[in-house]
């Protein structure tokens, strides 16, 4: 996917939006930079479909050898879908974390939170700043 | 190198000095009196009271005390003897109390092999794991032990007791099971000094407790659910009923248990329980008026990645040979700080080793035979009690009945005739509780004195006592390592192969920083193991420790000066426990004075991750203050942050001298800035080896601390526990310091108790009273002295090879310095971990890696470090830099280099083919007079990412072991 179509929040997830039919469909992954930051992932704990998400909530948590992080969800909404087979394939996060490293999809309930999100050059800012 | 000159003529210009009464001085502190003077002068400096007063800031030196409390320097036989009066003044009677604590035979070989053995004593947690290769593989034996015992699928190394078990338990349940409920059902068969801890615990999670029995679950939505299996009065209840009915609403469920219950009842697990918790003592750990001994924590595999405390697990080395090591870091609160499942981080690695050691000792078989032993005498007790018509209030029983008598007060005063303690459950209810130590006589006496009538002969029962349905059918200890070590050869020897694998202060120094690790003296253990002070009850009846009483006592006065503080609270078992009981200090406090509101803990960037995870337990918002470029808190952004939050500011937590190893010259304003807001200060007293006797913690302006007795006054490490963090507070605090239930001045009050024992781990008290009853004011300030002229010596040495990162007032660091290894980094590739690893080549345990900086090692080197030991460490440090130098100039890759390949081990010796760009001698004896001398690493580097990816926390198969 394409990372300037794509919306970040500060706690480095990153969202991409699609319609589907009146709804919008965010889906919802962990930035390259946090990737990184993070080294080598050993565990991913993940919500269930259907759990209801609120923006700035924690809906899951990544862990690597140095760090155990909450997963923020930067939306409102209900989970539509969830990349189930990411924990046993952590890999994907390093090779693919705009793709196939997508974690949730959340059907949006409102968009008021999607202002709070940066654009690409304003979380690149962020990144070379901290 | 030094040459050790004799200071006898200088220190015998005294005739009083013939007496030797501060000769312990000189054998706690490691430099002698010529090679201090000569580390000053290369300092540029004249004495350590130039040192003290160019280093710390005058406005918090304080003037020695004239009319101090203090004792004078004693010699160590003395002090022996002062210690056997007060355990003489303990009365050691037979207890049947029960409710957790238990009568048992430590042993001998266990206690004289691992509990009296500094080789087992005097390790530090094992971080650095492939020198801790043994303990890990006996902390492993005890996950498995418990695993076994409780039927779970996944157990850590050991908590604090049982009472904080529990209180994690519910946080546990809370979590896994997200509901969002906050009722938590307590069952009133619950050990009563764990519903209080849990109960305090509950309070400020927000959580409300329900009670009621344990056989059903009223109907209300609860997020969890505990039931103690058997129960506290010996009733062995169906549980399968509660825990379904908790599991129909998605509640999960804790169940209490004791282990040689289980040898014979169904385990929780089979029952469906989700958390099995409970006290591991009575397996070959003295009662010792309430601990150290180590609690278990047992749970399903899907909650592994939300255990408390530490885990062991199985990973490799990079030679792919099996190698432990602490498993899932990252959850302990140092990496998740407030977002931490709990605070807890000490363990009671010693203990835990204990009894499962003790596991080994006696096998399947013997446990079973010993539990059989147990029910058949308790069974007996019952059917001649009721035979004399006594009313026995429970037909389903393990060792423990309940009896009801309208005589209670005339039993208890018999049972006193005799020299025995039975538990008062209420005014006519008297619980007896047996154990491995009762004789067919004891058997036959306790029936006369509850009787009442005289009881000649008793023969054992066969009888069961334990429903059908509840019997255990399954096996357990069957891992080879329970049925290979039945001789007394045979585990000794297999303690001994354990020990020669770590590395303990038997080997060298261990330069934590922030963990001190200085001398535990062997005077100072001996009375640990008397068992005057080992076989009482924590809650027998007061006239009955008497001895522990006045030593407590002077303790806390002693303390009291120390710290500057006006009361002293033993309780806490760590110092995560103190700083959570120092916090709920303040909450009260401010709830006394109407200010229920005040919830904002500020705590500087560089604390330690027990602080934000304590507050947060204490449902405190935590707000970060930054740290300026020296490392110092950010003065203006306190300010800033006290102004935002001055109405509803709780506390300031702050470490001093800083984690950063310096002391800030703003702690005082700090400190008033707080107080002007209303606020209170918590000093979190972990680096306090840099202040006794120089300054305090009241001096400076605190509120509230705990003191390390495991680090400033001497209990060992074990090897990652136990340790004692005591609190002291200035008396506006006082009346909210924890209490205990079993003290009878409390009635109906909360006694907002942090621990299962009303003096926490009483039996490791001698330890620091010894400490300072033989140092005397005099030696504890000048141990303060040295341990700082040592760190300011190594990192004058260190000069020129590595940059030491933060300093203070005339470039001095406090008591340990920080050394970067970012721009060695930026420069060669290699981190702190290889430095680290490649000390071990050189036969040196490793400083604290990363912390409280990342990309750093902190040195702590203590007063107890002679100065060859630390000139070594220095020599090491700086070979190893010239190393890096060679990687840095281009003469060797850094992946090609000796330290990425650190450490190295025999097996790289008998590789077949030798193709490093470096020699077998320059990988295994890099230093000077190593080959007379060498510690082996056991395992080579170990791959921490594949232990966390494929977690096991249980024995590996024996083939795994031989093939090493």
């Amino acid at each position: 996917m394409n990372t300037t179509e794509m919306l970040y929040a500060a706690t480095h997830e990153w969202t991409h939006l699609a319609d589907d039919g009146d709804a919008k469909i965010a889906t919802i992954g962990l930035t390259a930079h946090a990737i990184e930051a993070l080294t080598d992932l050993v565990y991913m704990d993940l919500p269930t479909a259907g759990t209801q998400v609120t923006a700035g909530n924690s809906f899951g948590e990544v862990e690597s050898v140095k760090a155990t992080s909450d997963m923020y969800s930067p939306v409102d909404g209900e989970i539509v879908d969830v990349n189930t087979s990411l924990p046993d394939n952590l890999d994907v996060l390093n090779t693919d974390p705009y793709g196939e490293g997508w974690i949730i999809k959340v059907k949006l309930s409102d968009e008021a939170s999607l202002a709070k999100l940066m654009n690409l050059g304003e979380y690149e800012k962020l990144c070379t700043e901290s | 190198m030094t040459t050790a000159t004799p200071q006898i003529e200088t220190q015998t210009d005294c005739v009083n000095d013939l007496f030797q009464r501060d000769d312990f001085i000189h054998r706690h502190i490691g430099p002698s009196p010529g090679d201090i003077q000569s580390m000053l002068s290369l300092l540029g400096l004249e004495s350590l009271d130039e040192l003290i007063r160019t280093t710390v800031p005058n406005d918090i030196l304080v003037p020695d005390n004239d009319a101090t409390c203090l004792p004078s320097p004693t010699p160590e036989h003395e002090t022996l003897d002062k210690l056997r009066g007060y355990a003489q003044d303990n009365q050691v009677f037979k207890s049947f109390i029960g409710m957790g604590y238990y009568g048992t035979h430590v042993p001998t070989v266990i206690a004289r092999n691992v509990l009296e053995n500094p080789g087992w004593y005097t390790a530090y947690t094992p971080y650095q794991a492939e020198i801790s290769q043994g303990r890990l593989e006996s902390l492993l034996n005890f996950q498995q032990m418990v695993m076994d015992f409780t039927g779970m699928e996944v157990a850590n190394a050991s908590l604090l007791d049982e009472a904080t078990a529990a209180a994690e338990a519910m946080a546990l349940a809370k979590r896994v099971s997200k509901k969002q409920s906050n009722l938590f059902y307590v069952a009133d068969n619950i050990h009563p000094q764990t519903v209080d801890v849990v109960a305090t615990r509950a309070k400020y999670f927000g959580f409300e407790i329900v009670r009621g029995p344990a056989t059903e679950l009223p109907e209300q939505d609860f997020f969890g659910a505990i039931v103690q299996y058997p129960g506290s009065d010996g009733q062995i209840v169906d549980i399968e009923p509660i825990i379904q009915a908790a599991h129909q609403q998605k509640a999960i469920v804790c169940v209490a248990c004791d282990l040689l219950s289980l040898a014979l009842i169904k385990p929780p697990g089979e029952l469906g329980a989700d958390i099995a918790i409970g006290n591991s003592q009575r397996f070959g750990v003295p009662m010792g008026f309430g601990g150290p001994h180590a609690a278990f924590f047992a749970t399903r595999d899907a909650y592994k990645r939300s255990l408390p405390g530490r885990v062991i697990g199985v990973s490799k080395d990079c030679r792919s040979n099996t190698a432990l090591r602490m498993a899932m870091q990252t959850r302990e609160q140092h990496i998740r700080r407030d977002k931490a499942t709990s605070n807890i981080c000490t363990a009671q690695a010693l203990l835990a080793n204990m009894a499962a050691f003790y596991a080994i000792y006696h096998g399947a078989e013997g446990i079973r035979a010993i539990a059989k032993r147990v029910h058949a005498m308790t069974v007996s007790v019952a059917k001649s009690l009721a035979d004399h018509g006594v009313e026995i209030e429970h037909d389903h029983f393990f060792d423990t009945i309940s009896i009801k008598s309208r005589d209670a007060e005339a039993i208890i005063g018999r049972a006193n005739q005799h020299k025995i303690n039975l538990a008062r459950l209420d005014e006519d209810r008297i619980g007896i509780s047996l154990d491995e130590t009762t004789t067919m006589d004891d058997v036959a006496l306790l029936i006369e004195i509850i009787s009442g009538k005289p009881h000649q002969s008793v023969s054992l029962n066969d009888d069961s006592s334990i429903p059908g349905k509840l019997q255990r059918t399954t096996p357990f200890l069957e891992h080879p390592v329970f049925q290979r070590y039945r001789s007394e050869t045979e585990i000794l020897r297999y303690m001994k192969k354990l020990e020669n694998r770590d590395y303990s202060l038997v080997h060298g120094m261990i330069p934590l920083g922030s963990c001190t690790m200085k001398l535990n003296a062997t005077t100072e253990m001996i009375p640990v193991t008397w068992q005057e002070f080992g076989n009482i009850h924590p809650f027998a009846p007061a006239d009955q420790w008497s001895g522990y009483k006045e030593m407590i006592v002077e303790l806390e006065e002693w303390l009291t000066e120390v710290s500057g503080y006006d009361a002293i609270s033993m309780q806490p078992n760590s110092g995560a426990q103190g700083e959570y009981a120092g916090l709920l200090a303040i909450r009260r406090f401010h709830e006394s004075i109407g200010q229920d509101h005040r919830n904002i803990c500020l705590i500087p960037s560089s604390a330690h991750g027990t602080n934000p995870a304590s507050a947060s337990m204490m449902g405190l918002t935590v707000v970060v203050v930054k740290t300026d470029d020296d490392g110092n808190i950010d003065m203006e952004d306190l300010r800033l942050k006290v102004e935002q939050h001055a109405d509803n500011l709780s506390s300031l937590m702050i470490t001093y001298p800083s984690t950063h190893g310096v002391f800030e010259e703003t702690v005082r304003e700090a400190c008033t800035l707080i107080h002007e807001a209303g606020g209170k200060v918590y000093l979190d007293g972990a680096n306090m080896n840099a202040l006794v006797g120089v300054t305090s913690p009241g001096a400076i302006g605190s509120d509230v601390s705990h003191m390390n007795l495991h680090k400033t006054f001497c209990i060992p490490h074990g090897g990652g526990g136990p340790g004692m963090g005591p609190i002291g507070v200035k008396a506006e605090l006082a009346p909210f310091l924890p209490d205990h239930c079993v003290n009878e001045n409390i009635a109906d009050e909360p006694a907002n108790a942090v621990s299962a024992a009303p003096f926490g781990s009483s039996s490791i008290l001698p330890i620091s009273w010894a400490y300072i009853q033989m140092m005397g004011a005099d030696g504890l300030k000048k141990a303060t002295q040295v341990a700082i002229l040592n760190a300011n010596y190594v990192a004058k040495r260190l000069q020129g090879h590595f940059e030491v990162l933060y300093k203070g007032l005339n470039d001095r660091v406090a008591h340990e310095c920080i050394i970067d290894i970012r721009p060695i980094k930026e420069s060669s590739g290699i981190t702190e971990e290889d430095i680290a690893k490649r000390l071990m080549d050189y036969g040196f345990h490793a400083p604290t890696m990363s912390w409280p900086v990342p990309g750093t090692i902190m040195i702590e080197p203590t007063e107890s470090e002679s100065r060859e030991e630390l000139d070594r460490f220095c020599d090491a440090m700086i070979s190893i830099r010239d190393e890096i130098r060679a990687i840095e100039s281009g003469q060797i890759e850094s992946e090609s280099s000796p330290l990425r390949h650190a450490p190295h081990t025999l097996a790289d010796l008998l590789a077949e083919n030798w193709n490093r760009d470096y020699t077998k001698a320059q990988a295994v004896t890099p230093f000077k007079g190593q080959s007379s001398n060498k510690f082996w690493p056991a395992v080579n580097r170990i791959d921490n990412v594949y232990g966390d990816r494929n977690f096991v926390c249980s024995c590996p198969p024996m083939s795994e072991y031989e093939d090493e």
